[in-house]
């Protein structure tokens, strides 16, 4: 992890959501170069709302988003996404007319990440390379998706539920590389996951949002600590 | 229930992306024009406006199938590249390869400008812009009678010799072969756009226009860019046209000339470069042969045909191709399994 004191990311009392209809109140947080974020909650409490607000792809009614030092509030979502944004969205959204290999080629942008890197990371997709998007078992789609947002180089990993109805042996095989790139790339990552001890697990920061408010924030560890605050926060086991 | 979409885009064939070394079907298809040279040589003009119509198909083929932009207005840009080649003809410039230059560029700005239009709206959106911008500038045609010739025509168009040689004659031989090498060197450039990442990012806008901005695609620059190309490629066909047969109608610009380009994909196949060809074929020979035996009532047979391959699936006649090959290679793999 990078020791810059300089905050990467900061989301200063946002209030945003869907149209005129407010999801997110008064959300502030920072995050540094390399650090990691769990954002835990309920359904429907906010958490993927929060990740669509940083990409631009909700309605900002007020605050600000600074990223890298600018106020990007009003700056479109793919400009967002090529100043260093990467997005893994919960739904995967694969191209069905795309092979596994175009679906990491059409997004490419210099920098660490290339194709051979992402298949070091992913063997399995490097099997699978000609089928199509569609062709794929949700565990496939799930790294390709996580490939597929490596492949623009991102500086910041925006994760939502990528545990989200895989198998165990997959969601392992998804933890030791997610876990890889929180901890040896230095990317900085913003987890959301119904599953609160694996994010803790993963991060070294946690937000737990309740009806589109923040409600409590601490280290991971800490939350992992205090089990029944946890429970009471996101009534997971 | 099952509810099917109701997009248009979305009823339309899933987009194929080339393969970088080309099928043996590919060398087959591009040696049938010599072929057809020797076996027609009665017809070679028809054969000629088949391959002008294939590569103004080749054009809404890159909107439609490739980007999902519906358009009921691309012969405007035909028509603009043909009026470009037919105008600097009559005022004194025939030469034929810098009118194409020519006309593209000026049906090219002319997407672009009315691009902005176009790609910010969905569906029906598209529909009525691009009608509306084909239906204005067909009475603006239809007006400037001075410039244009009106209804009549523009007529007293002499393109001159290709190369200082080879001079467009009454047969169609020089005009076939014009034809076919424009043809030819556009589908390799269409080819080439459709395989590349700007093309594959175009399909990844078709197929989800709300995710590409997140993973850094700048959507209406792409559906911009492309628009512009498309445009120009019929500016291109519009101009071959009118330096083959040496006359532009009004017609060029009309509706029923966006109308029939949009059966011909539809009937070919979208998305698939081949399909737009084949279906410039098929809609062209159908349009002579038919109206042959009856004149007035041969677009009942291409309704028809349309409805038929329409209600065999998507795809159309290519993709019903494509089905058969693959069911063909299904069984043949399940009796070298069994």
């Amino acid at each position: 992890m990078s020791n810059t004191s300089q905050n990467i990311l900061t989301v200063d009392r946002v209030f945003a959501g869907y149209g005129e209809a407010v999801v997110l109140e008064d959300i502030s947080f920072s995050l540094k170069e390399g650090d990691s974020l769990a954002l835990l909650g309920r359904n429907g409490v906010g958490k993927s709302t929060l990740l669509l607000t940083l990409l631009g792809l909700t309605q900002l009614h007020s605050g600000a988003i600074h990223w890298d030092g600018h106020d990007v509030s009003r700056v479109p979502t793919h400009q967002r996404a090529a100043n260093g944004m990467g997005w893994v969205p919960q739904e995967r959204h694969m191209y069905p007319s795309l092979t596994v290999e175009e679906h990491l080629t059409v997004v490419a942008r210099s920098g660490h990440w290339d194709v051979a890197k992402v298949y070091q990371l992913f063997p399995r997709l490097e099997e699978r390379r000609a089928n199509m998007g569609n062709q794929l078992s949700g565990g496939e789609q799930q790294m390709l998706a996580i490939a597929r947002a490596l492949m623009v180089n991102p500086r910041l990993l925006l994760l939502d539920e990528p545990m989200e109805g895989l198998a165990p042996i997959i969601v392992q095989e998804l933890l030791g590389v997610i876990r890889r790139l929180v901890h040896e790339t230095g990317l900085t990552v913003i987890v959301v996951e119904q599953h609160a001890r694996l994010a803790l697990g993963l991060t070294d920061q946690a937000i737990v949002l309740d009806r589109g408010q923040i409600v409590h924030q601490s280290t991971s560890q800490s939350l992992l600590d205090e089990p029944e605050t946890l429970d009471r926060l996101v009534a997971v086991a | 229930m099952n509810m099917q979409s109701l997009s248009i885009v979305d009823r339309l064939p899933a987009p194929r992306v080339p393969n970088d070394r080309w099928h043996k079907l590919e060398y087959l298809f591009w040696i049938l024009p010599f072929v057809a040279y020797f076996l027609f040589p009665t017809n070679l003009v028809l054969i000629s406006q088949m391959m002008i119509l294939a590569l103004f198909a080749l054009s809404l083929d890159l909107i439609l199938g490739y980007a999902g932009i519906v358009s009921l207005g691309h012969a405007a840009f035909f028509g603009v590249g043909a009026y470009t080649s037919g105008l600097l003809s009559t005022h004194g410039w025939g030469e034929p390869f810098s009118a194409l230059l020519m006309a593209a560029v000026l049906a090219a700005i002319l997407g672009y400008i009315t691009s902005f239009l176009v790609v910010r709206g969905h569906e029906l959106t598209q529909l009525m812009v691009t009608l509306g911008i084909g239906l204005m500038l067909y009475e603006i045609a239809n007006k400037a009678t001075d410039f244009t010739g009106g209804a009549d025509g523009l007529w007293g168009i002499s393109t001159w010799p290709l190369f200082g040689i080879f001079e467009i004659d009454l047969y169609g031989k020089t005009g076939y072969f014009y034809s076919l090498a424009v043809l030819f060197i556009m589908f390799l450039f269409a080819r080439r756009l459709v395989s590349s990442t700007f093309g594959l990012s175009l399909i990844g806008i078709r197929e989800g226009a709300k995710r590409m901005p997140a993973i850094g695609a700048n959507v209406d620059k792409r559906l911009v860019a492309i628009y512009t190309i498309s445009a120009g490629m019929a500016g291109v066909a519009g101009a071959l046209l009118a330096q083959t047969t040496q006359f532009v109608g009004l017609d060029s610009l009309g509706f029923i000339r966006s109308a029939d380009l949009l059966i011909i994909l539809v009937l070919g196949g979208a998305g698939r470069l081949y399909g737009a060809m084949l279906g410039a074929v098929v809609f062209m020979f159908a349009h002579h042969y038919i109206s042959d035996i009856n004149p007035v009532y041969w677009q009942f047979w291409i309704g028809l045909l349309l409805i038929v391959i329409v209600m065999m699936g998507s795809g159309g006649i290519l993709g019903s191709v494509e089905r058969i090959l693959e069911r063909r290679r299904n069984r043949a793999a399940e009796k070298g399994a069994s």
